[in-house]
């Protein structure tokens, strides 16, 4: 990006100082979860009484200490808005040196803020959502745990602590997606997530392992100097090593945010608990990509080539899930294909560097509170529908289920961004931004914008709208407060996000963090850009009520259907592809592999023991248990022996 | 000189006994023959060379000898016993 070498010189260091007073107390934050999922899962069933209320009480402890945090941050001056909190020491060995650190900024306090806000009221649904479920007390268990987990992730200091709280998420989407055990394609579902990711993974600990090798440490604030002190004094091969850096975090990124090409975990992740899609495989497990390229901005601003592939992989990744959400009937898949694209959008901003960053973690939250508000939906429809997913069995839901219908709304109005909701400001602020750098991305994003307005106006109306088409003995009811409560609350959230944007308030906050950038001129005026969107949008939403609403719709899918709308059935071909390029070829490399370990490894080996069991056998029949023939051998062994004596000698 | 000739005679009857004769006592006789055919040898060795190395070496044979004898018999009196036959060919059992 050409913007990025001009705004070199603005990006900041991170330069924390010492956590006293409330700051102190950032380990307890991490801590709570992490102590409840203790109890949970080690207190076996003694706690099964009142173990889901332990394991809502803990992230709600947390969410209470990032407040007073978030509040404290604020009445200080930007200078003292990084604070480092020095735990112990962790692993010394050689020259390296990690600390269990944590780093408390801007950026980790709104994380925070999302992840047990967003993450207290989904404990709150769960109690509902779960409570018929004979392992409810495991399933806080494991909730506690990600939560514990993320905050690691988010408040780390160094690569090796986040990449500690990245595996810990791992672990426990990988236990969550599955928690059905009993059903073979949630754990089929679980083990691919967690194979999918391991690839990300690699990509994640090889870019650590090369910033030590660069940097000999692994801590943000020593990597945001060196980086700094190497490019000023220009560092010969500094660039390509940080664009290396760059492209393999991007790697790691795209695994856990389940960016193309290793996107196809996600869809099938939806075989979890439907309050895990929501908090893990939606508002803030999955946006963990996000974050790690806006956390590694000081890499970013110096590797441009990496940014492009950021670009780029977004650029595919947010039209790839957009078009998987307007063909699926399975209201969680659409809603996971839409949550692809969303993080499609954040990583957009995140790619187009310093005048995007801020948008991309403002798109972030609000996409965390109106993307999980609709999945808490989508799961409270479901609990009225007998646990049917496919909204082709749904259908005029919107008087039965008026809480539910309502908060779904209000999601639905911020994701395809209806002026004045949250989704409206993010989103546009995005796409302004990618028109500005790039009218190409610009017009993808653009267009986006435009097939989530068809794809959601969909999922709208076959869900609340259009005729009934239940299932024989299916009476929808309205979910019970414990449920209906967080919907009310992320509704509202969904509806003000935006208002962290007034007065460019989230942007100044972030500056510390991601840096700060003259504002350039779009190719059109803002207000031009804004109309086309909606306009864009409106399209969108035009198509889905001429083609939904006004048709009846059939209660099984169509089979003669277009090629488009096949491939977007089979998720784009992503399973066929990486059974093409991957599954496959290992198939055939260790078919192979046995092969040859059974005719090569394997035939010599038995074909040496075999001929000595030959010679052996043919030896044998010298025992004949005649004395005198033992003896005729000694004696014709003793003159051969005398006669070689002879022949030496002479 | 002729002593070690007639050394070896007497080894060479003993083993043509060991090796054709099929009757055990015989064949054990054959095997003493042979026995001090090696005695004669190292004495007369011992002789020739005028020290007492050979001689000493005769004492040894003997005392080995005359153990053999022991166990040797003692095998061929329970296999005579078992089997009635004292022909070393019977006695094959022993074998692959």
């Amino acid at each position: 990006m050409a913007a990025a070498a001009e705004a070199e010189h603005h990006v900041p260091v991170v330069a924390p100082v010492e956590a006293d007073g409330v700051f102190s107390l950032l380990w307890l934050i991490i801590a709570l979860p992490l102590l409840g999922a203790a109890v949970l899962l080690l207190g076996g069933r003694f706690t099964d009484k009142w173990g889901h209320l332990l394991g809502t009480a803990m992230p709600v402890g947390s969410f209470v200490l990032s407040l007073v945090s978030f509040f404290t941050l604020l009445g200080r001056d930007d200078e003292e808005r990084q604070v480092a909190q020095h735990l112990y020491d962790w692993i010394q060995v050689g020259g390296l040196d990690v600390g269990m650190d944590l780093l408390y900024d801007p950026l980790s306090a709104l994380f925070l803020l999302l992840i047990t806000g967003v993450g207290s009221l989904i404990h709150v649904y769960s109690i509902g959502y779960m409570a018929h479920d004979p392992r409810r007390r495991r399933f806080f268990g494991y909730l506690n745990l990600f939560v514990a987990a993320m905050l690691m992730l988010i408040l780390a200091e160094n690569y090796v602590g986040l990449f500690l709280g990245w595996e810990g998420v791992g672990l426990a989407s990988y236990l969550l997606i599955g928690f059905w055990q009993h059903k073979p394609s949630a754990a089929a579902a679980a083990k691919k997530a967690f194979v999918i990711n391991r690839v990300g993974d690699m990509g994640m600990a090889l870019a650590i392992f090369l910033l030590f090798v660069t940097f000999g440490s692994t801590s943000f604030t020593e990597i945001s100097v060196g980086v700094q002190a190497g490019t000023t004094v220009g560092v010969s091969g500094l660039d390509t090593t940080l664009n290396w850096i760059g492209v393999l975090l991007l790697i790691g990124a795209c695994g856990k945010s389940a960016q193309v090409p290793l996107q196809a975990w996600l869809l099938d992740a939806m075989e979890g608990p439907t309050p895990v899609s929501a908090l893990i495989h939606a508002a803030t497990m999955v946006t963990a990509g996000v974050y790690l390229i806006t956390r590694s901005n000081f890499i970013f601003e110096n590797a441009p080539h990496a940014q492009t592939a950021v670009v780029a992989v977004a650029t595919v990744t947010l039209l790839w899930g957009a078009i998987l959400g307007c063909a699926k009937d399975d209201i969680k898949k659409g809603l996971a294909g839409s949550t692809m694209s969303q993080i499609g959008y954040m990583m957009l901003g995140a790619g187009l560097g310093v005048a995007g960053y801020a948008f991309a973690i403002f798109h972030l939250l609000t996409h965390g509170f109106f993307k999980a508000n609709m999945f808490l939906g989508a799961g409270s429809v479901m609990h009225a529908m007998d646990d049917d997913v496919d909204m082709r069995h749904y259908g005029g839901l919107q008087k039965l289920l008026p809480v539910t219908f309502l908060t779904f709304a209000m999601g639905y109005l911020a994701i395809i961004g209806f002026p004045g909701f949250s989704g409206f400001w993010s989103k546009d602020k995005i796409i302004e931004v990618a028109l500005t750098e790039n009218l190409f991305v610009g017009i993808c994003a653009l267009l986006g914008a435009g097939i989530t307005g068809f794809y959601m106006t969909r999922m709208m109306f076959l869900t609340f709208f259009t005729k009934p088409r239940w299932e024989k003995g299916v009476h929808p009811h309205e979910s019970p407060w414990v449920m209906t409560v967080p919907l009310i609350v992320l509704a509202a959230l969904s509806v003000l996000g935006g208002l962290m944007l007034a007065g460019n308030w989230i942007v100044d906050f972030l500056s510390p963090v991601v840096g700060h950038v003259e504002h350039e001129e779009p190719p059109l005026p803002a207000i031009v850009i804004t109309l086309i969107v909606v306009a864009v949008v409106g399209i969108g939403v035009g198509l889905a009520f001429l083609l939904v609403q006004k048709r009846d719709v059939p209660r099984e899918a169509p089979k003669d259907v277009s090629f488009v709308v096949k491939a977007a059935r089979a998720d784009l071909y992503g399973d066929a592809i990486n059974d093409a390029l991957v599954v496959r070829p290992g198939g055939h490399l260790v078919t192979a592999l046995v092969a040859t370990d059974r005719t090569v490894v394997d035939g010599a080996f038995m074909g040496g023991s075999t001929t000595l069991g030959g010679v052996g056998q043919a030896l044998r029949r010298l025992q004949t248990g005649y004395v005198r023939s033992y003896a005729l051998s000694v004696l014709g062994g003793a003159l051969l022996l005398v006669l070689i004596l002879v022949a030496v000698n002479l | 000189m002729p002593y070690v000739i007639l050394s070896a005679i007497l080894f060479t009857i003993g083993a043509i006994g060991v090796l054709t004769r099929r009757n055990a006592i015989v064949v054990f006789m054959c095997v003493e023959l042979m026995l001090n055919a090696c005695n004669l040898a190292f004495v007369a060795f011992a002789h020739q060379h005028g020290n007492l190395d050979g001689q000493i070496a005769a004492f040894f044979v003997m005392v080995v000898a005359a153990a053999e004898v022991v166990i040797g018999l003692a095998i061929i009196m329970t296999i005579f016993r078992t089997r009635r036959s004292a022909s070393v060919d019977d006695a094959s059992l022993l074998k692959f």
